[in-house]
């Protein structure tokens, strides 16, 4: 019997060998200004690893 | 590190270095919770204690934690952060590169709202609007500064920014003639309140404006309580109809209508709800910031309350998109397949270098919380940054610079936090502020429920 299900996420090891590109969005620019978070960031690069 | 935890039905299990997340059932989570602090006997026997009542063998109890041993051995549960050392050369890789700048276009605003952050616009100075001449030296600045960033963005911040309109069309023309020449992609944004929303401000915005961000707070009682005039009337009936033409004009989307909820609405679901009510779907409703003796600020009740009212927001829009009816909450946006890098999540939000705020005359401050601030000004845009030795402490504010995140679940999902938050509660940039974490944490524990219910409904 399957006890866990793992969702499909981005591997943030993997994303150590390519990430860094800076292209996305600065944090709390342009949305909320006053409660910083990075995960709702969405990756802009164009040379990610396979996920 | 792992966190766990319960939403509804369903029981979630991060693994916080390597970003995984797990759904288990029962059995598994009791396994988890257990599993780090005795040997695997003990484990598997006082599961079994515990569920055997429920027909559960002892085989079985064994094969779960056979299950989790081996997503430990791949990596993807109790795995180690080994990011710490790395963190500052990893976020180094920025190191010089200004690649988004929030203009203060106007240092006064038409409203008068006793909360607000910026004193009503003058952020505890004197009035003033940004000439065309700073203007464009700002931006010559940032693609100066900007290296080989395509993607530069840039905000119109006030005050309110559209008591500068015009300026603003002149500068956005200039971005357009020079960005191609120099490789960049501008992309702007505009904050206001509404209340000089015309035709032409809409023509412009949705044109120009990757996104517009409106504040609404809404229901008409709480937003015309703070939101109000300089004869103390209330802005409601003024703005909301502008910003109805405008965001059916963008054919709603790429906009934020962004809320402030304070002690006077800690139930702000129901403001959410007013949004909705209106015919918009693209919400945002930040915790109010100000200092703990403002009659504002969020009390140790309301903050309790606030966090119910995320678990209900996280339920209304697990509805709503049952029902065809999707809106979307700023704070519950994550993308956990395409999210950001590890880059990004050790880096901190990049305020005082990539990020930074310009004053109407030009100077320049790590962001547009720290304006006003003298001792946190940075140079100016024709000198650029002077103070090296502010920014160098800026440049080493990544997430394990704050002693008290290293033992966080939330840690690679803020990034360390806002860098004025923690330092107008603790004086320093590398603090926390401990309430702004205890609500990130249950916006993120939300956030992720609400896109595990939305992959199972798929």
């Amino acid at each position: 019997m399957k006890h866990i299900t793992t969702l499909k996420t981005r591997n943030l090891c993997e994303s150590a060998k390519h990430g860094g590109c800076g292209e996305c969005q600065t944090s709390c620019q342009s949305a909320c200004k006053t409660s910083c978070g990075i995960a709702n960031q969405k990756c802009e690069s164009t040379k990610k690893e396979s996920k | 590190m792992i966190h766990q935890y319960k939403f509804d039905k369903l029981n979630i299990v991060l693994d916080v270095a390597s970003g995984s997340i797990h759904l288990v059932d029962d059995i598994a989570y009791d396994v988890i919770a257990l599993f780090e602090d005795a040997k695997k006997e003990e484990v598997v026997n006082k599961i079994y204690e515990k569920y055997k009542s429920e027909s559960v063998s002892l085989k079985e109890v064994q094969n779960c934690y056979n299950q989790v041993l081996e997503l430990k051995n791949n990596g993807t549960l109790f795995s180690e952060d080994n990011f710490a050392p790395i963190a500052q050369t990893l976020k180094n890789k920025s190191k010089g590169i200004v690649k988004a700048l929030c203009l203060h276009v106007a240092h006064t605003c038409n409203l008068n709202c006793s909360y607000c952050f910026a004193s009503q616009g003058k952020y505890q100075g004197e009035r003033a609007v940004m000439s065309l001449e700073v203007g464009k030296r700002a931006l010559d600045f940032l693609i100066e500064n900007s290296g080989t960033r395509r993607n530069l963005e840039v905000d119109f911040f006030g005050g309110e920014p559209l008591m500068n309109f015009q300026m603003i069309k002149n500068l956005v023309a200039y971005a357009r003639k020079i960005e191609k020449k120099h490789n960049k992609n501008f992309r702007f944004t505009l904050t206001t309140n509404g209340v000089l929303i015309d035709d032409d401000v809409i023509d412009f915005a949705n044109k120009e404006m990757s996104n517009v961000v409106l504040s609404l707070d809404g229901r008409k009682e709480v937003h015309d309580k703070f939101r109000v005039d300089y004869a103390g009337k209330g802005s409601y009936d003024k703005i909301v109809p502008k910003f109805q033409e405008l965001v059916k004009r963008r054919n709603n989307q790429n906009y934020y209508m962004r809320g402030t909820f304070t002690h006077n609405n800690p139930d702000f679901l129901e403001d959410i709800k007013e949004m909705l009510n209106l015919g918009f779907t693209e919400l945002s409703m930040e915790p109010v910031v100000c200092a703990p003796n403002d009659p504002s600020a969020l009390t140790k009740e309301d903050l309790e309350i606030a966090l119910k009212q995320y678990e209900d927001l996280a339920h209304l829009l697990i509805e709503r998109k049952k029902e065809g009816k999707p809106f979307t909450f700023y704070h519950y946006m994550i993308d956990l397949n395409d999210g950001p890098c590890i880059y990004k999540r050790v880096s901190g939000c990049g305020s005082g270098t990539e990020y930074m705020a310009v004053t109407p005359w030009g100077d320049l401050y790590p962001c547009h919380q720290f304006v006003g601030e003298e001792e946190f000004k940075l140079g100016d845009i024709y000198n650029g940054v002077t103070n090296t030795a502010k920014q160098e402490e800026f440049s080493k504010v990544n997430v394990y610079a704050h002693e008290e995140c290293r033992d966080c679940w939330a840690r690679l999902y803020c990034s360390g936090g806002c860098a004025a938050n923690a330092y107008h509660a603790t004086k320093s940039i590398t603090g926390i502020y401990k309430d702004g974490c205890t609500l990130f944490k249950k916006r993120m524990e939300c956030a992720i429920a609400v896109q595990i219910a939305d992959m199972i409904e798929e």
